[in-house]
């Protein structure tokens, strides 16, 4: 659907961003924030709560510009060419962004549309998303009779009509029950495997980050770590994610 | 993207404006109710109190309920501007505005239609307050019904682009309380929605002035001179020029690389 010249955008990595710094008004939120997010790889973002992620989770949406670094899907700037950055991105923001009173279905083919789907090109991904996250059956409910994790599934399902090559979640587990976050992570990393899809995780609940998932630490705005979770243990000499993370955290250094 | 698949867009985002519109019960029917307890209630009592000289589009002496009616339906229109823009910046509404902006359609073209969908909704409810207002004796000529539909689209763009660019500059507007007193009660009232600005200028000069820059003024005298047939030039281009001016500032304001976004997500 939109012109692709090959090598451009396949070579590229799903996500990177290099050197971006964003503030409102004096305060400093992101500086200096550096990585990228490989084809088919889990890459979860380790931070506190406000650490900066909502943040970057705009930047990379584009719901505003950063001062300063650069965000880039399959290799298109964020700024220069946002249509073809943002047609190859699913999102899950934080908050809900369904609409209550509309049925499952009439929230995704309203999703279709924004990404320039037919309700004929759109019917059978949607039917096979909701069947994905066992869903098919809710087609015709709405929203506001399904329960938290049952909403969650919906928007992740959403976030795939258009069949984006990159997924970002921001908080996605946030008021969820045990099973509901374990429905969800094994979703989207099955996602990963299946689909070679490139996923940002956001989170601040350190079990989320299985064994082959890569890390990026964000604390106050600065990236601390960033690899495979072996390198990140190795890099502190910790044994398990979380004394790495609150040795990364407590660090001189980090209080920037 | 080609032109099919911005119509697709518009198509999208005019068909989740009217299913909202026709699921949330309360919001339709407050929003024709309002108007009504006007013409019906306020209308009545004043009947008697406010006579109308012969003044255009109106060729005879006209009772107080017919000159008040364009002022109504515009009201629909300023109402329906205020909420379809300001609905989706409101607190937990905020979520609609991200999945709309997340779009790799342009924004301002997400933003027009999103525009003609308050439109769309805002046109059917007018004529279904015109409608029931036939029932009180406000009767165009059957040819007024149709003429008033360019009038009716012009002026709620205006009112729809002006609550845009409220919802992207104005912070303090969080929620629809203040946008009544702030905004649609000093609108309306300022107007010639109640009464002839002749009079206005008998009573109070300044008034008078204020009456005669408000949009407000200039899109109820396109709709009633429209319902009569008769077109009003001054009318047009004072709100065509406004919706122009709001349509940019509300560009302005959700440019990525400025202000409004921002603001909103870092508030969070």
């Amino acid at each position: 659907m939109l012109d692709q010249p090959a090598g451009v955008t396949e070579a590229a990595a799903p996500l990177s961003v290099a050197g971006l710094s964003h503030g409102f008004g004096t305060r400093r939120v992101l500086q200096g924030v550096d990585f990228t997010v490989a084809r088919g790889a889990f890459c979860v973002l380790l931070g506190l709560n406000g650490a900066g992620k909502t943040t970057l989770f705009a930047l990379i949406t584009r719901l505003y510009h950063s001062r300063s670094g650069r965000i880039a899907v399959f290799g298109r700037d964020i700024r220069a060419e946002p249509a073809a950055a943002l047609a190859r991105m699913g999102v899950v923001f934080q908050q809900s962004t369904l609409d209550l009173d509309l049925t499952v279905a009439e929230n995704l083919f309203y999703h279709a549309s924004l990404h320039g789907l037919s309700r004929a090109a759109a019917a059978p991904r949607i039917a096979a998303e909701l069947a994905r996250v066992g869903l098919g059956e809710r087609r015709g409910e709405r929203v506001r009779q399904l329960s938290g994790g049952q909403r969650r599934r919906v928007e992740l399902a959403r976030a795939l009509v258009h069949e984006p090559a990159l997924l970002l979640l921001d908080e996605p587990t946030v008021g969820l029950d045990i099973e509901s976050r374990q429905f969800l992570l094994e979703h989207v990393r099955h996602l990963c495997r299946e689909r070679g899809l490139g996923v940002l995780w956001a989170t601040h609940l350190i079990d989320e980050a299985a064994a082959d998932a890569e890390i990026i630490v964000l604390h106050r705005g600065a990236v601390l770590a960033h690899g495979p979770r072996e390198a990140v243990l190795a890099q502190t000499g910790e044994s398990t994610l979380k004394a790495a993370f609150d040795r990364l955290v407590a660090a001189p250094g980090a209080s920037g | 993207m080609t032109a099919a698949q911005y119509s697709l867009c518009l198509g999208g985002i005019v068909r989740r404006e009217a299913l909202r519109w026709l699921n949330q019960r309360g919001r339709f029917v407050s929003a024709l109710v309002r108007p009504l307890v006007w013409l019906v209630i306020f209308a009545a009592g004043f009947h008697f109190v406010l006579g109308v000289s012969i003044i255009p589009p109106y060729e005879t002496y006209i009772p107080y309920e017919v000159y008040i009616a364009p002022g109504l339906v515009a009201m629909i229109q300023l109402f329906n501007g205020m909420q379809s823009s300001l609905s989706m910046v409101y607190d937990r509404e905020m979520g609609s505005m991200k999945t709309l902006m997340v779009s790799p359609f342009p924004r301002w073209f997400l933003l027009l239609a999103k525009l003609l969908a308050g439109v769309a909704v805002s046109v059917v409810q007018a004529y279904i307050f015109l409608a029931i207002a036939w029932f009180w004796d406000i009767t165009p000529p059957p040819t007024g019904y149709l003429a008033v539909l360019p009038a009716l689209v012009l002026s709620g763009l205006m009112l729809g682009a002006l609550g845009l660019v409220l919802s992207s500059f104005i912070k303090q507007l969080e929620n629809f309380a203040g946008v009544m007193n702030f905004v649609i009660f000093p609108m309306f009232f300022t107007s010639s929605a109640l009464y002839p600005l002749w009079r206005v200028k008998d009573a109070n000069l300044t008034l008078y002035y204020i009456c005669e820059i408000n949009p407000f003024t200039h899109a109820t005298e396109l709709i009633r001179f429209a319902l009569y047939d008769r077109f009003e030039p001054m009318a047009a281009l004072v709100v065509l020029g406004y919706l122009l001016v709001f349509l940019a500032l509300a560009v302005i304001g959700y440019d990525p690389g400025r202000g409004l976004m921002a603001r909103r997500v870092a508030a969070e």
